[in-house]
């Protein structure tokens, strides 16, 4: 179960951040492609940060707690990282939008 | 360069980029604030697990601190190096910025 372990991290996050949507009728946050494009934007100069950094030895990710997959020496969950934080953020800033009753 | 420096050069960047490049103005929003705080005890609970877990580990030499991990000092916060701090700021502030173009992008456009 070990190398669930930087899974569960994002799964977490996703389970909190999902529901969200329906709760708060985040209609926005349904436009997957709009979503994906302002993910892609945001995310890509933190993805070539996190390479560089990992290459430079600055940082370093535990083979034994990660499911083993890696990409430009990132593990599979680092990219997922850079998918989940964005969408969390920003379905936690549509959130807000519609408790202080803002719908633009 | 340095964590410590890159981290820090994010935050102008981004603050930056939306407070003269972009003109989204995003952090002289109170739905920024209150959104940001939110995102900030979510980022001390995923870095919390992923430092504390030893799931990524830091060099000496990157970082502040030391690379031993311990729950606050020696320039960590919940575990996780301060610099993470930095780096979580701009990675959350520049995906809104990003939101509010596209949003306004796709607003213009038919279908979009």
């Amino acid at each position: 179960m070990r190398h669930l372990a930087y899974a569960a991290a994002l799964v977490a996050c996703l389970a909190v951040t999902v529901p969200l949507v329906p709760a708060f009728r985040l209609h926005r946050v349904r436009r997957i492609r709009r979503v994906a494009a302002a993910i892609g934007c945001a995310a890509a100069p933190f993805v070539v940060w996190d390479v560089l950094a990992t290459r430079a030895g600055q940082w370093h990710f535990d083979a034994a707690q990660v499911l083993g997959v890696r990409l430009l020496d990132l593990p599979l969950e680092e990219w997922a990282f850079f998918v989940v934080i964005p969408f969390a953020a920003i379905a936690c800033f549509e959130a807000v939008g519609a408790l202080l009753g803002r719908h633009r | 360069m340095s964590y410590t420096a890159l981290s820090a050069l994010a935050v102008v960047v981004v603050l930056l980029l939306d407070l003269v490049v972009v003109r989204t103005r995003i952090v002289l929003t109170r739905q920024w604030w209150i959104c940001y705080a939110i995102c900030f005890l979510g980022q001390l609970a995923v870095n919390g697990w992923l430092t504390g877990r030893r799931i990524v580990t830091y060099a000496d030499a990157a970082i502040l601190g030391t690379g031993h991990e311990q729950f606050l000092g020696d320039w960590r916060v919940c575990y996780a190096p301060i610099e993470d701090i930095g780096f979580g700021f701009a990675l959350v502030l520049l995906t809104i910025v990003s939101w509010r173009c596209w949003n306004a992008r796709c607003a213009a456009t038919p279908n979009g």
